[in-house]
């Protein structure tokens, strides 16, 4: 099993910490040559999402993650991961994968102020600790995406079939079960 | 203040990591800047440089000025108070700044006191030029830190220095024995707890980016290759032939740091770079303020 974690910007190596801890290896993604056929998932990280999508594509990395994307390689994204995932942003006119049929805020809870951390219950995993950093929120969902979470009746953690994405941080916490949740979920590919 | 939010700021740094924050004037230049691959701007009415060549006392900008930048960037927007003003930073709360710097790019309002960043909900990050610094700043509140550098002049050196000298009492920490780690504690004037984290965990327990003096792609790749998690650009862009051309570089730059090839082919035709001011020359020493 390896994971490859976009090491473009933001907080890839907080992903790589927890896989390492669950005995997961993983390859930093920083350019076109890292994106080999090795990989059994990958994780777009928490970061700014206007700054990961510009350098995906300035990597040459656009195209080949979007069509191994669509070819079934399972993805985890977390906060901007989520961003990049989506068919739609509700307020930024920028769409990048659009391999996610959901449309999602940015910034959606304000500035750093509106930042929160709670306990939320997540479709088969169970409570977990939630990071939320000037965080989105998905506004609507279309068909066959399965909702994880919900907080204050705003959607923030989805799955559709082997892509994962939550808008808060599992790997800001020491709890391992989402990241856990989606190697099980490349483990069945 | 509820304890978990000096947690959520230093995780916001966290997010910011790999990535380049640029100092902007206008909203025309947080756009620039945020088209080229910023992952946050500092919004301020002058870059150093220009402080730095008009002289008389530098203050807070205009709340006005910095809420057009805010209105103008998706990416989250700083802006500096100066050393020891509290009002200064309850003014950039009240405007629900992302980030607070309470730097010494700014004339002190203090020389003796920082301000108690423990005492305010929104984040703040300090300039240091060695452990005892940072550590001092990270007791009283600050969620991240940044090397102090020499700002305004476009010289790496001082960047370079605070860099080196924080990380080789980073690796003396981690090489102490743990009956040593009392009398460090009181060497570096911090909390013995910090201390502990230091020699635990091999690193400060806030992000550190560089700062001061970084003007092109080779710059910041060198102060990320010294251990600095992500790069302030002040001057080196605006003050630049290209701003827009030089900005992409330095952020592809920053991810790429270890790939000499590709740095060769960033640097190629940026146009003039600033022209930049050697340490012998300049009468003003911002990092000697607050210690």
């Amino acid at each position: 099993m390896k994971i490859g974690v976009f090491a473009l910007q933001g907080a890839f190596i907080e992903h790589e910490r927890a896989l390492a801890k669950l005995g997961v290896e993983t390859a930093e993604i920083r350019r076109r040559a890292h994106f080999t056929d090795g990989l059994d998932g990958v994780i777009l990280p928490g970061g700014e999402s206007t700054v990961q999508g510009k350098l995906m594509r300035e990597e040459g990395l656009f195209e080949p993650v979007k069509q191994a994307i669509e070819g079934g390689l399972p993805v985890f994204g977390t906060c901007a991961g989520l961003i990049l995932l989506a068919n739609e942003l509700t307020n930024d006119k920028n769409v990048y994968f659009a391999a996610l049929d959901v449309s999602v805020k940015r910034n959606a809870y304000g500035r750093q102020l509106g930042s929160f951390r709670t306990a939320l219950p997540v479709k088969g995993v169970g409570e977990v600790e939630a990071v939320f950093i000037r965080a989105p929120y998905i506004e609507r969902t279309g068909k066959g995406v399965e909702v994880l979470a919900t907080y204050a009746e705003k959607i923030v953690a989805v799955r559709r079939g082997r892509i994962l994405a939550t808008a808060f941080h599992p790997e800001l916490t020491d709890d391992l079960r989402l990241h856990e949740y989606f190697i099980g979920m490349a483990k069945q590919r | 203040m509820e304890n978990n939010r000096s947690e959520l700021n230093r995780n916001l740094a966290q997010m910011l990591k790999g990535g380049v924050i640029m100092d902007v004037t206008t909203p025309e230049q947080a756009k620039i800047a945020e088209e080229a691959g910023a992952c946050a701007v500092m919004a301020l009415e002058r870059i150093p440089a220009d402080i730095r060549a008009a002289g008389g006392v530098s203050r807070m900008s205009d709340p006005k000025m910095i809420k057009g930048i805010q209105n103008a960037v998706s990416i989250p927007v700083m802006a500096k108070c100066r050393i020891g003003h509290i009002a200064e930073a309850q003014i950039l709360q009240a405007i629900e700044i992302d980030y607070i710097d309470e730097s010494e790019v700014l004339s002190p309002a203090d020389d003796k006191y920082h301000i108690d960043k423990n005492a305010f909900a929104v984040p703040f990050v300090c300039g240091a030029r060695d452990l005892g610094e940072a550590l001092r700043r990270v007791t009283e509140g600050a969620s991240m830190i940044r090397t102090k550098g020499e700002p305004g002049t476009g010289d790496v050196v001082q960047a370079v220095r605070h860099m080196r000298m924080m990380q080789s009492e980073i690796r003396k920490v981690v090489s102490m024995r743990g009956d040593e780690l009392y009398e460090e504690a009181k060497t570096l004037c911090v909390p013995y707890d910090l201390v502990k984290f230091v020699h635990e965990h091999g690193k400060l327990p806030v992000v550190n980016f560089a700062a001061g003096g970084v003007a092109t792609p080779a710059d910041a790749a060198l102060m990320m290759q010294l251990g600095a998690e992500g790069v302030f650009v002040g001057s080196g862009i605006f003050k630049s032939g290209n701003p827009a051309k030089r900005a992409r570089a330095i952020v592809q730059a920053v991810t790429n740091f270890d790939n000499p090839k590709l740095l060769a082919e960033l640097s190629e035709d940026l146009g003039e770079a600033m022209v930049g001011i050697n340490e012998n020359e300049i009468k003003l020493i911002m990092e000697e303020r607050g210690k």
